[in-house]
């Protein structure tokens, strides 16, 4: 993929949507499937490619001009399944857990699907998107609550 | 290496159902069938392959190709299903030059290249050559093609279609370059048959 292609793709919804599923607590994620199942019925589906664990190597850059490094390796957990009518859904996640990258699958495949992509929209991307920003939020003020203001009490004599 | 263009998952097939114990049968059909040049071995693989490769030869890809491993296909194969198949499960690079390639994936034996456009290997690492996949219309034990060599206690004939004299002048120039050379696994179907660079043919 060029540079160009990755920068005009990284807005895109079903980018965003994945990765937002994929930063979602596993304990949340399973809670909407509940309730997405609840609305609409998740369809069988079949393994193109079973969940498999394996590990990726993060490249990192230091400022704007320094050189790519390996910052370390993370463990990456992928599959791919198609629904009966043909959709292929694709789930990637951070870490171990098959059952994670299984939902996003499903959800990635459910989004392509004009019938339920409006239920995947409502009843598990808008509460994870929300969930999120609560996380961030209170993150965001557990650390400026620890904030502080550095000033000049007394300059010296000079 | 060449144009990657978006893998094509609505058509794809699925790979080894058990990836771990298929690949290990597959690995072990294609050793013994290397290791006894002339017999004949069922690969044990239950996969549906894609479009222009068979059962055998798919299985064998699946088992030993990976992201280290260039693949040269025929660039109707590499364009179409089965190159869309081998990278979405492989990973592997599929290469447009045959000089770089680790598994070449030929359609019969009128397509065999010249020996020495082929990865040899080098003196000091033979093993670093090139393995031909080559699918052929019969595949056969018994017939008008002699074998010796390791792996074989006196002799064995063979029978495999479209063989010509240019073949038996392919093999044994390949022979005669021992320990430099490449190895082949003829396929037909699920049934596999080696021919390493050591075996001997005589017609």
């Amino acid at each position: 993929m060029s540079a160009q292609a990755a920068s005009t793709e990284n807005d895109s919804p079903r980018r965003q949507a994945l990765g937002l599923l994929a930063r979602a607590p596993l304990a949340d994620l399973a809670a909407r499937m509940q309730r997405l199942q609840a609305v609409c019925e998740l369809p069988a589906h079949t393994w193109l490619r079973k969940p498999q664990t394996g590990m990726v190597m993060l490249r990192a850059r230091i400022g704007g001009n320094g050189e790519q490094f390996n910052l370390g390796e993370a463990t990456l957990t992928r599959c791919t399944l198609r629904l009966a009518d043909g959709t292929v859904g694709v789930g990637t996640v951070r870490g171990r857990a098959a059952q994670h990258a299984e939902y996003i699958a499903l959800c990635d495949a459910l989004l392509q699907r004009p019938d339920s992509a409006a239920h995947v929209n409502s009843e598990v991307l808008d509460v994870l998107a929300s969930a999120e920003r609560a996380r961030h939020a209170q993150r965001a003020a557990e650390v400026a609550a620890s904030k502080v203001d550095f000033f000049t009490l007394v300059r010296g004599s000079d | 290496m060449n144009t990657v263009t978006e893998l094509d998952l609505a058509h794809m097939q699925p790979g080894f159902a058990e990836p771990v114990h298929e690949a290990q049968a597959a690995f072990r059909c294609v050793l013994d069938a290397l290791s006894q040049p002339g017999r004949v071995r069922v690969m044990p693989a239950a996969i549906t392959p894609p479009a222009g490769l068979s059962v055998a030869r798919a299985a064998m890809l699946l088992a030993l190709a990976d992201y280290d491993t260039p693949v040269w296909l025929a660039p109707a194969l590499r364009d179409g299903a089965a190159g869309h198949y081998l990278r979405f499960h492989c990973g592997c690079p599929l290469t447009a030059g045959l000089s770089d390639a680790h598994f070449v994936v030929l359609d019969g034996l009128a397509a065999l290249p010249d020996l020495d456009t082929l990865r040899l290997g080098d003196p000091a690492y033979p093993d670093r050559s090139a393995t031909l996949l080559i699918e052929v219309s019969e595949l056969a034990e018994g017939g008008p093609i002699t074998l010796r060599g390791p792996g074989i206690e006196s002799t064995r004939s063979i029978s495999v279609a479209g063989w010509t004299a240019q073949t038996t002048a392919f093999v044994q120039q390949n022979r005669a370059g021992f320990p430099l050379g490449v190895d082949i696994v003829f396929s037909c179907g699920d049934r596999i048959m080696g021919l390493p660079r050591t075996s001997i043919v005589e017609i």
